[in-house]
């Protein structure tokens, strides 16, 4: 839509001005490009990144292994860009699912209000009294075939990944749906929604057409926040053997035996932590920059 | 001011129940049985037996009676025998909760401090470099993955240098007060460290928008010395929300006492409860995590009050 | 002539904390095609949501609504939902901040399917032409225009379905005095050539007098008079709108003191008064005001009033 489009290229010029925030989608990138280097990389040298040698354990970094190898005597580099895919990937599909219901559930509750709301609102409020850590090393601790699954899906990777997806998305949509909740309720007795009404909308037409785009600002920067939330709860669950489990790496299961072994190993406990911190700072300042791109308060005119 | 109390208590029971059996269902639900591990151990058990015996534990009652009995006894205070610890779950509980309080409080009252001195010394010249290098620093200490800072500084303070110990309570032999001390260094920096980001922008922002406030332009123009303007007039106000903040994200300095715990081995709540989960001790796994809930609980109350109680414009 | 809107004994209850508010009681009131109707009454009348109404944003509590004489439910609103459009008081309001000028005009085209993109492109512009904007405003945002500019686009919006009427809540109060009266010429120019009919929501009555054919005034969600232009400005039947007009400062007339000027304010919607709603102000009121409803006189053909002692010809 050229609505779109024109106010997205605004949008995109104050975040160019933004220093802080350009950098880190820079540095985002660039991870990006590191983690996913791992395929080109795999095909020319021709090493597994799951293949153990033992012969090879905490072997310093060489030509053909920049960083050396870890415990089990596997290629550190190509683990690392593995595993990053792994936790880029549960951040930004638990951060979308966890989105979906948080939006769902707010704008149900701040559109048509009334006992939904209440009853909806009572769901979250009790959900945010939570501890989520907690919560969520049961869930991740839960046995899958005891729910029905087949003893096979539950001890493959896939259902590793997708365990914690859905668990961190069950736990982590509140902040989202009060937000949207909020937003919602702000802008449903515009005149605008009124007009829309008298020109034929329907309850979908509006929220599609003009709730949503209202809202959509801090929908975006709370997402963005929300995805360095959960890239660290990923890394905890998995570092405490509640995630995403081996031989599939993560940056946090890579971490998993680091405690151990940081008297023999340092540096394996450095890199993946360090990966994460990065990444998790760059979120960080992007959503900061985006805030600062989407303020309704810069895009009046001057 | 009591019927809202009162509310706020009865709501705060109502979602202790209902998590009470959601994490009773979930326990459940994890790997293994009671019983299988109880008779692991014993050669040549029946399958006759093992019926008899999950008859007599009431395990192959259905949930929501099982759970039910529960209840009733843990409303008596029977919350019943720590497998892995051979004693009542009461009796296990009851120091870790200790361990993890202390943790807390000095953790947060450390960051309460440093992130009001950082927060407003950022206010005071929003944009200026202070302010972005106190900026740098907040979104770090939000961004570093706690377990990652503590791995760290171990492996800096207690690995490298070898100033500090890197883990427990205290020394076997020794135990005193110093002792203490050095044990608690490390863990206590590292969840401060983690909590003051968060922190300090809340006080930053607060900050830097109570000064915009027509009143405090008003106790400028009146000639007031800066001074006096930053520390009476505004901070009096931005306190307000900023504690409200503070005290609701006892949750998640909660989340972060278990993760500190678990890395310096500190005898606390969260390495109790992971450890449970991992040894399959259902009644302590239990219990603990109730206890987690009913603090996270206790402490958001404490907020609503506070803030109810320091905002005149909400009525009670 | 059949009517193109006939409002039927009408009632919209709002329940709030405070109790029933009975913002609308009982009005019965018809548009006829092509006719300037104006409603007007001080806020507070229940004005606005007699347009919600007519408009079809607001669902009377008891009462119909009739189209050509139809009942109108929601089904039958879905129909004929071109045919009545409305222009709103507050042109910040009204507009989408997140559309472009040229979507916010085209959004009734393309929510009742009329017309291909390209249709709709081209009726944008011509609407913008009839409203007296530049072509190139379709690809700009609203926030980029003045107050009146963003009234006019409002308008073209409300004329792009080729409406049979428009409710026009209100549409000067919110704009600069200097931009009220090409607005007010603007509708009165686009009625005329459109063979619009127009419901005229305003608390103006020198305005009124400019553009109205018929007008109805509204006294705490009553009907309380309804007369043609020149009868109503010459001889008003009802004591309010005696007293409306009187507040009226006009040039080369003196204000007429402690006559005329109504006493005392509007009485709460919440608890209107017995009998007349207006006795409590109403300079003539005798004793039978304050127990009986007042029936429906017709002093003058065409002219209603809701008075027991409407007031005669001789009485100015």
């Amino acid at each position: 839509m050229s609505a779109a489009s024109g106010i997205w290229a605004r949008r995109w010029q104050r975040l160019r001005g933004h220093r802080a925030g350009m950098a880190s989608l820079v540095l985002l990138a660039l991870l990006l490009l590191f983690v996913l280097a791992d395929v080109p990389l795999e095909a020319i040298t021709g090493i597994d990144p799951n293949e153990a040698d033992l012969f090879a354990r905490f072997d310093p970094p060489s030509w053909a292994h920049p960083l050396g190898m870890d415990e089990a005597g596997r290629d550190v580099l190509l683990r690392l860009m593995v595993g990053g895919q792994i936790s880029l990937l549960v951040g930004l599909l638990a951060t979308l699912l966890g989105g979906m219901i948080g939006i769902a559930v707010g704008v149900a509750a701040g559109f048509w209000g009334g006992r939904l709301d209440a009853l909806l609102m009572r769901v979250t409020d009790g959900m945010i009294a939570l501890p989520l850590l907690p919560l969520l090393i049961v869930l991740g601790a839960v046995d899958l075939t005891k729910i029905g699954f087949s003893s096979e899906f539950a001890h493959s990777g896939a259902a590793g990944f997708w365990r914690i997806v859905v668990i961190i998305a069950l736990v982590d949509w509140t902040a989202i749906a009060r937000l949207v909740r909020a937003s919602t309720m702000q802008i449903r007795e515009r005149d605008y929604i009124r007009a829309a009404r008298a020109a034929g909308a329907g309850s979908w037409d509006i929220i599609a057409t003009h709730i949503l785009p209202n809202i959509a600002t801090p929908i975006i920067v709370a997402l963005t926040l929300t995805v360095g939330r959960v890239i660290l709860f990923e890394s905890v669950l998995s570092f405490l053997g509640f995630g995403v489990v081996p031989p599939t790496p993560s940056w946090g299961n890579m971490l998993n035996n680091a405690q151990e072994l940081v008297t023999t190993a340092p540096l394996l406990a450095v890199y993946p932590g360090a990966l994460i911190f990065l990444v998790v700072m760059a979120v960080n300042f992007l959503g900061d920059g985006l805030q600062h791109a989407f303020d309704p308060r810069s895009e009046q005119p001057e | 001011m009591n019927r809202f109390i009162l509310r706020r208590l009865l709501q705060s029971a109502l979602v202790l129940l209902v998590m009470s059996f959601v994490i009773y269902g979930l326990i459940g639900l994890m790997p293994g049985d009671p019983l299988d591990v109880m008779v692991a151990s014993v050669p040549g058990v029946t399958p006759e037996q093992i019926a008899r015996l999950r008859a007599i534990y009431g395990l192959d009652q259905p949930l929501m009676l099982r759970y039910f009995h529960w209840l009733m006894a843990a409303l008596q205070g029977d919350l019943g025998y720590s497998r892995s610890h051979s004693v009542p779950v009461l009796a296990v509980l009851a120091p870790a909760l200790w361990t993890t309080c202390k943790l807390m409080l000095i953790s947060f009252v450390a960051a309460v401090a440093l992130s009001f001195v950082l927060g407003i010394t950022a206010a005071l010249k929003p944009g200026g470099w202070l302010d972005g290098a106190i900026g740098l620093v907040a979104f770090a200490g939000i961004s570093v993955p706690v377990f990652w800072l503590a791995l760290m500084m171990i492996l800096v303070f207690a690995v490298e240098l070898h100033w500090l110990p890197a883990s427990g309570g205290f020394t076997v032999g020794d135990g005193g007060f110093v002792d203490q001390f050095r044990h608690l260094v490390m863990p206590v920096t590292t969840l401060a460290l983690a909590t003051t980001g968060g922190f300090t922008r809340f006080v930053r922002a607060s900050m830097i928008e109570t000064l915009r406030a027509d009143h405090i332009r008003t106790a400028r123009a009146k000639g007031n010395p800066p001074s006096r303007v930053v520390l009476v007039h505004a901070l009096r106000n931005a306190m307000i929300p900023v504690l409200t903040v503070m005290a609701l994200s006892f949750g998640s300095l909660f989340s972060g006492a278990l993760l500190t715990e678990t890395m310096f081995a500190q005898p606390g709540m969260g390495k109790l409860i992971y450890d449970a989960i991992l040894s399959n001790d259902f009644n302590l796994a239990l219990s603990g995590l109730l206890f987690a809930t009913l603090i996270t609980l206790l402490a958001n109350l404490a907020a609503d009050l506070a803030y109810a109680w320091l905002d005149p414009r909400i009525k009670l | 002539m059949s009517p193109l809107l006939e409002a039927r004994d009408i009632s919209v209850q709002f329940p709030t904390a405070a109790g029933l508010v009975r913002a609308v009681e009982g009005v019965s009131l018809a548009v006829q095609p092509g006719e300037v109707l104006a409603l007007v009454g001080e806020s507070g009348s229940g004005k606005s949501t007699v347009g919600f109404v007519l408009a079809g944003l607001q669902t009377p509590t008891r009462g119909q609504v009739l189209h050509d004489g139809r009942v109108l439910d929601r089904a039958v609103w879905r129909q004929i939902r071109r045919e009545v459009q409305i222009v709103f008081q507050d042109p910040f309001g009204a507009l989408d901040p997140r559309m472009l000028v040229g979507d916010i005009i085209a959004e009734p085209l393309r929510l009742q399917r009329l017309g291909n993109a390209v249709e709709r492109a081209a009726r944008v512009a011509l609407l913008l032409d009839q409203v007296g904007l530049p072509g190139e405003a379709a690809s700009r945002f609203a926030h980029e225009f003045s107050g009146g500019q963003r009234q006019r686009i409002a308008i073209a919006r409300a004329l792009a379905p080729k409406p049979r009427l428009i409710v026009a809540d209100e549409p000067l109060s919110a704009l600069d005095v200097s931009v009220q009266s090409q607005i007010l010429n603007l509708l009165k120019d686009i009625q005329t050539a459109e063979q619009l009919a127009l419901l005229f929501i305003s608390h103006d009555l020198a305005v009124v007098n400019h553009l109205a054919d018929r007008v109805a005034v509204l006294y705490l969600g009553r009907l309380v008079e309804l007369a043609p232009r020149a009868a109503l400005f010459a001889a008003p039947a009802h004591p309010y709108t005696r007293a409306l007009l009187d507040a009226v400062p006009r040039i080369g007339r003196k204000r007429l003191r402690g006559q005329g000027v109504i006493a005392g304010e509007m009485p709460s919607p919440l608890a209107p008064p017995s009998g007349c709603v207006f006795h409590p102000r109403c300079p003539q009121a005798q004793a039978i005001c304050a127990i009986l409803a007042p029936p429906w006189h017709e002093p003058r053909p065409g002219q209603a009033v809701l008075c027991h002692f409407p007031l005669g010809e001789g009485a100015q």
